[in-house]
């Protein structure tokens, strides 16, 4: 009864937004009163499916947490003995459910985007419900009738099967226990992982929407992106923090000692990151200069697209095979959606091409929006490398018959260069002008920082490595570093002095007067940060494998291992855990017991293998118990890894949380003001 | 004399000291051989191995940590593959023969899996270049735009300077 009334209530908000979507597209034949009143009328149709999502959700909700396993999707994604959590978090944890999810996300986004204030703007609104609720429909459609998260098992003559309505002569079938939620997906950082993915992926919607109403009005200006300035940085910090999240799960639950895999669901949600990144970059160069209209129209359709694409892979897995992709059955329907879509924003941009010309022209190669187009060609490339990576296995598969992987080896070699190359520009970059830089000017401003990195490099060299790709990219993240904190303090030093404020007034006053610039280097910093932690797992990292009797040792790194003692019980949620537990020494001292454990479970019939892990900032301890038999005299097998630095990879995310927090935090009272104003204006021109 | 003596002894023993150093050579080359079949390879020797592998099964999980039964065959295959002297090339090799080239970390045809990004980010830069030019042939068309720009701005210094000098010289 319940399913019914949530399937129900999913065919009215799938209806509701195709009404919405016409509305809106049909208003602009009508004379300007009636198409007024229709993309009103679109408005509140689009506001409407929010609540209407939202009720189907909490429906479907209530049927994963009280154990309905007549509904298919309850079935597969819980089982009686998870925890209500998990239970909740199942929403997301299979297929029809993470449809479900993302429509959701996308109405409450569509909707805080059709609340916003419309005054100055009103021409793009029509076209901005139009791309929205298009979106929410395609989602919805698909969730409707092809991924139905309450189809219902029913018992006919034929045996069980799961359908949206009873059939003739059927009964009611409901199974003594679901399967559960793939036990990967049982831990906390996959309860955060594809609820922050998805609000990324959801939230680049909105400036793509923005753009395309921009395109259709042939209001071409930087309007559409000074609107959509903070959607757009939202976005990327949500999906920084999707991808953050799911690297740390992976580090924590996958038990190979590493965060990221060059796996292609992994990559899926990266190559929107790429685009989006270097969209976040180019739109300042039409805002400062007027230039690159084309370019940022093209990112942020590409980005949307591969938003669309990373949705669909992230859960359906079909590039594993060109046989899954063509199985399933919502595969063939994404890929033509992702084609029209492309095409016909394509087209749009062509019908305009002739508006969307440079304003000004680019007058030396050392400027600041010369090196942002050389990064975005370098995110570009990089955005190359992982799609030929993601597709090559299927075209391969499809022209000669061979299934290949493409495994870590060719990315780390075809993107460690262009990473590099990134690094350096985001060096110089903050320090070369707008409009006109020279080699002497950019120089003057280099020297210093500079200087700094070259004495950390050789500190490095004669102390910590004699890697050369170490010390390149040591010295490219000291290099950032530098030239951030020289840049930061050279702008409260010349506060300091005018102004007469104290050092720290200064730093904080300098901030919130070009918040977008100095946030942007805090996030620059981060990225310094991370890379640290990336050099010193991708280049450092040691392991060794052994099978120990109790009380034998085993060392790596400067660490000692002392196997202690094992124990194999079942947890809380009927998992079988087997839990060893080893001490820790270093240079003969006692540092703290680790328990690496393996855990079984029963209902999905899977094991995971979860580390016991010490970090600190100089490294990470991590061990695996690899293989114990109780019945066996053989000990038991662990593997340990010492992973050096990686801490810094978490730590960086961090501050790239504040960086992002103090560019896109709303300035209120300048919004205030200019709402107000432009009040003024209209009705200065009303009264006249 | 002394130096004489040394002198002789020295091409005296030359012979037995490469007799010394051959037999030492041979032997140790042979005992390795020997010792190396014989030998149980280590658990670090064979994940060295199956890092770069992939068995058909488990989607996305190198060899070296998958934790599936026929996963731990493969890595036991490596293991005898090792101790029977074979290489590292040689068992990935075979591996990718049997089982098909999947079974590899890497494609093992590097041309056609490396010439398409290359050949697009190469067309890429191309046409940043060439857009590049598009956009500075304007400014090399009236080659005293930027001198005519960066004029005033360098009277302008001139005239600050002269400014502040003179507000100093008040003081």
């Amino acid at each position: 009864m319940i399913a019914h009334f949530g399937f129900g209530i999913l065919l009215i908000a799938f209806f509701v937004t195709l009404y919405a979507t016409l509305t809106s597209a049909l208003s602009k034949r009508e004379a300007p009163q009636r198409a007024a009143s229709m993309v009103e009328s679109a408005r509140r149709a689009m506001l409407l499916t929010f609540p209407l999502i939202t009720l189907a959700s909490a429906l479907l909700i209530y049927l994963l947490v009280n154990n309905h396993f007549e509904v298919q999707f309850v079935y597969q994604v819980t089982s009686r003995s998870m925890p209500t959590y998990l239970k909740v978090t199942a929403w997301w944890g299979g297929q029809a459910g993470s449809l479900l999810f993302w429509s959701w996300l996308m109405s409450a986004f569509a909707s805080l985007a059709t609340l916003r204030n419309w005054e100055r703007d009103r021409e793009f609104l029509p076209w901005v419900i139009l791309v929205s609720c298009f979106t929410l429909a395609f989602f919805l459609g698909m969730t409707a009738f092809f991924e139905n998260p309450f189809k219902m098992f029913y018992q006919t003559s034929d045996g069980v099967g799961a359908y949206f309505f009873q059939p003739a002569n059927s009964m009611l079938f409901t199974p003594e226990d679901g399967r559960g939620l793939n036990p990967l997906l049982r831990h906390p950082g996959m309860v955060a992982h594809p609820p922050l993915l998805y609000l990324g992926f959801v939230s680049f919607v909105i400036p793509f929407a923005f753009a395309i109403a921009a395109l259709i009005t042939g209001r071409t200006d930087d309007r559409w992106i000074r609107i959509t300035r903070r959607w757009a940085l939202w976005a990327w910090l949500f999906l920084t923090f999707g991808l953050v999240f799911g690297g740390r799960w992976a580090y924590d639950v996958l038990g190979w000692g590493g965060y990221w895999g060059w796996d292609p669901v992994e990559i899926a949600a990266f190559m929107p990151w790429l685009t989006g990144t270097a969209f976040l970059h180019s739109v300042m160069i039409q805002e400062k200069r007027g230039m690159l209209k084309h370019w940022n129209m093209l990112l942020i359709i590409l980005t949307y697209d591969l938003v669309i694409f990373g949705t669909f892979l992230t859960r359906s897995g079909v590039l594993s095979s060109v046989h899954a992709f063509a199985q399933s059955a919502i595969g063939p329907l994404f890929f033509g959606y992702i084609i029209v879509t492309f095409v016909a924003s394509v087209a749009l941009l062509l019908h305009r091409w002739g508006s969307l010309k440079a304003e000004t022209e680019m007058k030396s190669l050392l400027s600041r929006e010369a090196l942002f187009l050389f990064n975005n060609l370098l995110f570009m490339s990089v955005l190359v490398v992982c799609f030929w990576g993601v597709i090559y296995p299927l075209t391969s598969e499809l022209f000669t018959g061979s299934k290949v992987t493409v495994g870590p080896p060719f990315y780390e070699r075809a993107t460690g260069p262009l990473f590099a190359a990134l690094l350096f520009l985001m060096g110089i970059a903050p320090l070369s002008a707008w409009g006109h830089s020279t080699l002497k000017t950019l120089g003057r401003a280099l020297w210093k920082p500079a200087v700094v990195a070259v004495a950390i490099t050789l500190a490095l060299y004669a102390f910590y490595t004699r890697n050369a790709y170490a010390l390149t990219g040591f010295f490219l993240v000291a290099f950032v570093v530098s030239i951030t904190v020289y840049e930061y303090w050279r702008g409260a030093r010349a506060r300091q002095k005018s102004k007469h404020e104290n050092f720290l007034a200064a730093l904080s006053n300098l901030t919130k007067r070009d918040r977008r610039r100095y946030g942007g280097y805090l996030v620059h910093l981060s990225i310094a940060l991370m890379a640290i932690g990336i050099l010193g797992i991708e280049l450092f990292q040691i392991e060794t494998q052994g099978t120990l009797e109790i009380n034998q040792r085993m060392n790596l790194g400067g660490y000692d291992m002392q196997y202690q003692d094992i124990a194999r019980f079942t947890g809380p949620d009927g998992r079988e855990v087997t839990r060893a537990v080893v001490g820790i020494y270093q240079n003969g001292q006692f540092l703290g017991n680790l328990h690496p454990r393996i855990d079984y479970y029963w209902d999905a019939q899977q094991a995971m293998t979860i580390p016991g892990q010490r970090a600190t900032m100089k490294d990470d301890l991590y061990i695996l118990l690899v293989n114990w038999e109780p019945a066996s005299a053989s000990g038991a097998t662990f593997k340990i890894y010492v992973n050096p630095l990686v801490n810094w990879l978490w730590m960086g995310s961090l501050l790239f949380l504040v960086g992002i927090a103090i560019a896109a935090w709303p300035e209120k009272d300048r919004e205030r003001a200019i709402v107000k104003a432009s009040r003024q204006i209209h009705e200065v021109g009303a009264a006249k | 004399m002394n130096r004489k003596t040394a002198t002789t002894k020295q091409t005296t023993t030359h012979p037995l000291l490469w007799a010394l150093l051959f037999t030492t050579v041979f032997s140790l080359a042979i005992y390795s051989i020997v010792f190396a079949q014989g030998s149980t390879p280590t658990d670090d020797e064979v994940n060295q191995i199956a890092k770069k592998l992939y068995c058909p099964v488990c989607e996305n999980i190198p060899l070296d940590a998958c934790p599936t039964e026929a996963c731990r065959q493969w890595r036991d295959q490596i293991r005898e593959m090792l101790s029977q002297g074979k290489t590292e090339a040689e068992i990935i090799d075979y591996f990718a023969a049997t089982y098909g080239e999947r079974a590899a970390s890497d494609p093992r045809d590097k041309v056609k899996a490396y010439l398409v990004p290359i050949v697009a980010i190469l067309l890429g830069a191309a046409g940043l270049v060439s857009a590049l030019r598009k956009w500075r042939k304007p400014q090399a068309a009236r080659p005293t735009a930027p001198a005519n720009e960066a004029q005033p701005l360098a009277q302008m210094d001139d005239y600050v300077a002269r400014i502040e000098e003179e507000l100093r010289n008040r003081e």
